[in-house]
């Protein structure tokens, strides 16, 4: 019995935050948001800086096989270093580009995976997965693109433009394979609420697609949600940080403010919803890892929900703490409550995925 | 990550489903079962032989092979309450040798029961402020004053008390841990009627009640220090994530019992929301729990996380009992009390019950105290 992370991932852990401390302040966060402020260049990737920094560590290849220059660990190894990436709300590509290098793992075949594997592992080649038609369509049996050839439309798709790769849901929940420069594609930017997290809407017109052959959309589906409650988790934990931080050095009435119970019970209360949460990721990742498909998806849509639900108030809580300066742009709390509102959001609500977590229960 | 037991474990599982298949069955003789038991070395592992233990080696696994097979199995384990959960870890860290060989070996039986006299009406949260006054006269302590909330101190035989010995001392230095026989004259204990119509708990008064100079738990004025080993094994004892596990599984029966706008509860959507919801709570605190058992296994400790299992627990019942009131409706108007066939709304009980999950054993806003300071290193409140 060990539910806990092993050295190695302690490790990449460490080594991804370390390298997040010293290349993304909070300033660097805000710049995403800066740039974005007043044009709606949605499409173009905020920061591709700190994304191509951890592709040089080897992020982009751990999930990767060996045979195509990855180093073929699991999605809990990928998870650990997602929740850094939210602690410090990187801005960039990184769930999208994992998930899209994912979907090659699991559904291609072994001409499609020698092929793009090794460029998306390193960095060289960037991807991007496009799921969602209408509105809340994120699961992958409502998916309707099919045919030959696309037509259609996809939202809330992440840092299009400029992507080398779009892994696009098709029906029936199979996956295919659209380059960023098809023809009969046209992208669309849409200003983002957390800008760092770009989104465009896609418009496919006879876009010529190659299916992948294993339908791998729910599970791939599953393992974006594991990626964001690993965010949503390291940035939940940053929000309960900064206000702790915050109170101990912020003297009011001659004391810190953190010496009066009204602050202290508010933030006991944001630690206690916080920190016994981290299993949650840990081990919807590991069921993913080595359990069936339900068992799986089950962890995956309670983590998703829980972390996803509890964020965006965490951040809310954070902001309060600090008073009037938190409400300011530059003090840059405004960027752990945008990036809550993505992880809320992104691949399906709290309630989309508690209304899954409730059917595959059996109740 | 590795969520199994591995091979030894799961040998010694083997063993201990193959013991509760030949000696328990429904019926058998409780008392009788717990002997076998403890022979074994199942039960009261971390006591000696000699005080009525089967002193086995700490083994944190074995532990929770021992609870999940004898939940399984519905068997008795370790009696539970004040005397086994309390008074023994106390006795076997400070107790005398003739206290240990008096006690021990028969509140581990079930035969004593003993009471919590920490309470006043004055003291509560600030318990150091008892006034229960002790006074040594004639190789005797005459003990004066009142104790508040002690739970089925009609039941009990004796009761463990911090008192006053030592006035002039500086308040967490004038307290003695004292053993007292409850049937005696000085003695007049009062059931109090709590919301739940229950009384199980008590005021219990002395005037010149009496005990043994000797019967007292380490040294005059230590009192303070021998209690706090103890908070600390109640806290571990209300942490616990098979409570929590129990109250859910019980909802969840609850919805698919009720009924709402006509048809089954929980095929209403909010509820289903609500249920997997608390599914997630209930995971977390799960996992959280393999995590400290992890982490007690490797020596780091459970820190932050150990510090809020009291107050998850509680919040938890909490939320359950919001929930069912959710689904009960207009169910909730009829009272359990007194009534001889409840049935759904036996959940109302519930509802109250898990109030006291929040009170009793250090309240929830000490709690956060605790966690703010120890656990956040926020400042500590201004020392009274």
């Amino acid at each position: 019995m060990r539910f806990d992370l092993d050295e190695q991932q302690r490790a990449f852990q460490t080594a991804v935050a370390e390298y997040l401390e010293a290349e993304c302040p909070m300033e660097r966060a805000l710049a995403a948001h800066e740039e974005v402020d007043g044009n709606a260049d949605g499409g173009v990737p905020a920061d591709l800086g700190i994304w191509q920094g951890l592709m040089q560590l080897g992020i982009g290849g751990m999930i990767v096989p060996e045979e195509h220059g990855g180093l073929g660990l699991g999605l809990l190894d990928m998870a650990v270093v997602a929740e850094p990436i939210g602690r410090y709300a990187a801005p960039g590509p990184f769930v999208e580009h994992a998930l899209a290098t994912l979907a090659l793992v699991i559904a291609g075949n072994d001409e499609q995976r020698a092929m793009w594997l090794p460029a998306l592992a390193s960095g060289e080649k960037r991807a991007t997965v496009a799921l969602a038609e209408d509105k809340g369509d994120w699961s992958a049996d409502r998916w309707t693109l099919d045919g030959a050839t696309l037509t259609g439309t996809k939202h809330y798709v992440l840092h299009a433009e400029g992507a080398d790769l779009i892994v696009v849901g098709l029906a029936g929940g199979a996956l295919g394979l659209v380059c960023g420069d098809a023809k009969g594609l046209s992208i669309s930017a849409v200003p983002s609420t957390d800008a760092g997290k770009r989104l465009s809407t896609l418009t496919f017109v006879d876009v010529a697609v190659e299916v992948l052959p294993v339908v791998a959309g729910a599970r791939l589906v599953d393992a974006g949600a594991i990626l964001l409650a690993a965010d949503a988790f390291g940035g939940a934990s940053a929000c309960v940080d900064r206000a702790v931080s915050y109170a101990k050095e912020r003297e009011q009435f001659g004391q810190p403010i953190g010496a009066f119970q009204a602050i202290k019970h508010q933030l006991a209360d944001m630690a206690l919803a916080v920190v016994p949460t981290v299993g949650l990721y840990w081990y919807a990742a590991h069921a993913f890892d080595t359990r069936d498909f339900i068992a799986a998806s089950e962890a995956a849509s309670l983590a998703k929900s829980h972390l996803g639900e509890l964020y965006p108030p965490i951040a809310r809580r954070m902001i309060e703490a600090h008073g009037g300066i938190g409400y300011t742009w530059e003090y840059g709390d405004h960027v752990w409550l945008k990036r809550a509102l993505f992880d809320q959001n992104y691949l399906g609500s709290p309630r989309q995925h508690r209304l899954r977590v409730a059917e595959l229960a059996g109740w | 990550m590795d969520l199994t037991y591995g091979p030894e474990h799961e040998a010694f599982r083997t063993e201990v489903r193959e013991f509760l298949a030949s000696e328990w069955r429904k019926g058998t003789d409780v008392a009788a079962f717990r002997r076998l038991a403890i022979d074994a070395g199942y039960l009261y592992r971390g006591i000696p032989r000699r005080y009525g233990g089967s002193e086995q080696a700490p083994d944190i696994l074995r532990a929770r092979v021992i609870a999940e097979e004898f939940a399984r199995a519905r068997a008795p384990a370790e009696i539970k309450g004040n005397g086994v959960q309390m008074l023994v870890p106390t006795l076997l860290e400070r107790g005398a040798e003739w206290q240990k060989e008096k006690f021990v070996s028969d509140t581990l039986s079930g035969e004593l029961k003993w009471a919590q006299g920490f309470s006043e009406p004055g003291s509560g949260s600030d318990l150091a402020s008892l006034r229960t006054r002790g006074e040594l006269r004639n190789g005797r302590w005459v003990i004066n004053g009142q104790k508040v909330w002690t739970s089925y101190a009609k039941e009990c035989r004796y009761m463990f008390a911090l008192v006053r010995t030592e006035p002039d001392a500086p308040k967490h230095e004038g307290i003695s841990y004292l053993l007292i026989d409850l049937h005696q004259p000085g003695i007049d204990i009062r059931p109090m009627k709590q919301i739940n119509g229950g009384n199980d708990f008590n005021e219990v008064f002395f005037a010149d009640a009496t005990t043994p100079e000797d019967w007292i738990v380490g040294t005059r004025g230590e009192g303070w220090s021998v209690s706090k080993s103890l908070l600390k094994h109640e806290r571990n004892m209300l942490g616990g994530i098979d409570r929590s596990e129990g109250m859910f599984n019980s909802l969840v029966g609850l919805a698919r019992r009720a009924t709402r706008d006509g048809r089954c509860a929980i095929e209403d959507m909010w509820v289903r929301d609500r249920l997997a919801a608390l599914k997630g709570g209930l995971e977390a605190q799960r996992h959280s729990s393999h995590i400290q058992m992890t982490r007690d296994l490797t020596g780091e400790g459970g820190g932050l996380l150990q510090m809020m299992n009291k107050l998850a627990q509680s919040n938890y019942a909490a939320q359950v009992a919001e929930v069912a009131n959710a689904i009960l409706e207009d169910e909730a108007l009829v009272s359990p009390i007194g009534n001889p066939h409840p049935g759904n709304e036996r959940w109302v009980n519930q509802y109250m019950n898990s109030l006291a999950a929040a009170i009793a054993g250090g309240t929830s806003n000490i709690q956060r105290n605790i966690i703010a300071e120890r656990g956040l290193g926020l400042p500590r409140e201004r020392a009274a």
